[in-house]
């Protein structure tokens, strides 16, 4: 049994108390980097190490770092914490459980691009997480990790835990800026990039919470220490969240390229109600869904693999469904989230998430025609290359891609005039899956 | 009106940003008249205040309250129940789970109680997708729910004692242990 890297709160008690994470080395590396080493050492071993974004673009890390303009200043790290997508709930665990990691990967990182200061950007929904941040930051700036002239230097750094208040849309990088500035959570034009106009109009890195949590370990081990996991070009170590119809949902830690099966049968024990895997949803509601044929079973989860077979890997939120589940219902159930949080700016993913949800929710109620099944799609269809932002594009994924894969159930449903009924009564867990073990 | 209390605390905040970037705030002092308010909600006065603090146009604060999820205009029960019934959720029975929640309450999504205790409504993903069902009672996760598990939640705070937040036990709870 390997030690987990990222979710050290499995192996050691209580890691998120500062005196706890010191006691295991904890900002160390932070002391030492801001004494003995300059911030381009920083970004340089982070460049080697591969890493790529773990918010779901996959974007290597360093390569991003290097976009900023040369000698301006001042420039901002904004950490996205906005985790919304169905499915997803690895960087609550990670600011939760190890707010010490997390916040010592973000100090590195902030200093690596030359800022004095880093804003957390935290959906409003996960209020206790925002209090264990403030707590964790108050501690760190209370022992000299933080604040003023650190370590005797004329470096200065401040992170702060900003609140968002329940949009989606904020997940999406400068709807996320424009919230932080006090604006409606809407994207933005790009180009211009972040990294050039960003916060406050100024020169921007936007990372996200698991990715700056890497950070940590990789600046404490090296590069070479860290493409020990994974492949040549995605390199390291993945949470995987785990849910849906699953016996052992919850988050694993495990290297980029394990496949499919060995997450979901050996991690996750199989179906929660035995019966064999019909879909695979590898990124929640924003990736194409996948019928898992062997073939998808044994497709290694890494930002190549997964392409390879129609999906992504994106923020690696699965959602197990079982030949038990439906097909139609789970489509209706996602278009209906992309629909409560367009943010209707544009008008493809404002009218088209509204008359695809209108269109699924008389299939699924027994009212639907087969032309219903293309007009989803045609709408689908409109919508693809015309949204302004990736968020209104994802929301296709779950109208096309459920047709795509399964036409048949579809239209066994638009046979038939009885609704599909609600899922199964709720199973019970006795086990606390977050506390599950886990072998590398 | 903002308290006193909520004044202070929003002075204190505008230090986290650039002078002429008070506006970063208005979240945070939305937030802040929720939590002054008894019914949760952003009065037109309260907004009016925020917006002189924060020299924003009033507007721009109405839109900001619109726009966002957790930000109330209309007065909302003393406990705001958001449950999540998003597909991960329902794949482990929570869309069942909302009915029984919801003759239980003796209300529908989106309503309040006659006693104005309690406002429930489905949230979309909380990021609880493992401890299903679950929900946030102001907030504060509640998880692994089952129905002797709501019913207790409710008792409890019907009779004005306060909720442990993050209340993640996986064992239903029996009626004498403290939440």
């Amino acid at each position: 049994m390997v030690k987990h890297i990222l979710l050290q709160n499995r192996d050691i008690p209580n890691i998120d108390r500062l005196d706890v994470y010191e006691q295991h080395g904890g900002w160390e590396t932070w002391r030492k980097a801001v004494t003995e080493m300059q911030p381009q050492a920083i970004a340089d071993t982070v460049k080697a190490s591969g890493l790529r974004g773990r918010g779901g673009a996959g974007f290597p890390t360093g390569v991003k770092w290097g976009f900023l303009p040369k000698g301006v200043f001042p420039r901002y790290m904004v950490v996205n914490a906005d985790e919304s997508e169905p499915g997803t709930f690895k960087d609550r665990e990670i600011m939760e459980g190890n707010p010490h990691l997390f916040l010592e990967g973000t100090a590195l990182s902030t200093y690596a691009i030359q800022s004095n200061a880093a804003y957390i950007y935290v959906r409003g929904e996960y209020y206790d997480v925002i209090r264990c941040l403030e707590q964790a930051i108050a501690d760190a700036k209370a022992r000299g990790y933080l604040g003023q002239n650190l370590f005797g230097t004329s470096y200065s750094l401040e992170i702060y835990v900003h609140s968002g208040a329940g949009a989606y849309i904020c997940g999406e990088e400068t709807a996320l800026l424009n919230s932080l500035e006090g604006q409606l959570g809407q994207p933005r034009l790009k180009p211009p990039f972040p990294a050039a106009v960003g916060l406050y109009g100024k020169p921007t890195i936007i990372n996200n919470v698991e990715t700056l949590a890497n950070v940590q370990p990789i600046i404490a081990n090296g590069a070479d220490w860290y493409r020990q996991w994974g492949t040549e070009r995605s390199p390291g170590i993945k949470i995987f969240c785990l849910s849906g119809n699953i016996k052992r949902p919850g988050n694993y830690e495990l290297p980029l390229a394990t496949t499919f099966r060995e997450l979901i049968e050996v991690h996750g024990g199989g179906t929660l109600d035995g019966a064999p895997i019909k879909a695979i949803l590898p990124a929640g509601a924003s990736a194409p869904i996948m019928a898992a044929t062997d073939q998808v079973l044994d497709t290694p989860m890494d930002y190549e693999s997964v392409p390879s077979v129609g999906s992504q890997l994106g923020s690696a939120s699965m959602i197990i469904l079982s030949q038990n589940d439906d097909v139609p219902l789970a489509a209706a159930k996602m278009v209906r989230f992309f629909r409560h949080e367009s943010c209707g700016k544009c008008t493809p993913c404002r009218e088209g998430t509204y008359w695809a949800q209108k269109v699924l929710d008389r299939i699924v109620a027994g009212q639907g025609t087969p032309e219903d099944i293309t007009l989803v799609e045609n709408i689908a269809n409109q919508m693809v290359g015309r949204c302004f932002c990736p968020l209104g594009e994802f929301s296709t994924s779950p109208m096309l891609f459920t047709i795509k894969h399964f036409r048949d159930e579809f239209l066994a449903q638009t046979a038939s005039t009885r609704p599909r009924r609600a899922w199964r009564e709720v199973v019970p867990l006795r086990i606390e899956p977050t506390l599950a073990t886990k072998e590398r | 009106m903002l308290s006193e209390h909520s004044k202070q605390l929003l002075a204190e905040r505008l230090t986290h940003y650039p002078p002429n970037e008070k506006a970063s705030a208005v979240i945070y002092a939305c937030y802040l008249a929720q939590a002054d308010s008894p019914t949760h909600s952003i009065t037109q006065q309260a907004a009016r205040e925020i917006a002189e603090v924060l020299e924003m146009d009033p507007t721009e604060v109405q839109g900001v309250i619109g726009f966002y999820s957790l930000l109330f205009e209309e007065p909302m029960g003393k406990y705001v129940i958001h449950f999540c019934n998003d597909l991960p959720c329902a794949l482990r029975g929570a869309d069942r789970f909302y009915e029984f929640v919801r003759a239980r309450l003796g209300i529908e999504d989106g309503e309040t109680t006659p006693d104005g205790l309690f406002t429930i409504e489905h949230a979309m993903c909380i990021g609880a997708c493992h401890r299903a069902p679950c929900m946030q009672v102001n907030l504060e996760f509640q998880e692994f729910l089952t129905e002797e598990k709501f019913d207790r939640i409710i008792e409890l705070l019907r009779a004005g004692e306060p909720l442990r937040a993050n209340m993640a036990d996986a064992e239903p709870l029996s009626a004498a242990a403290p939440l």
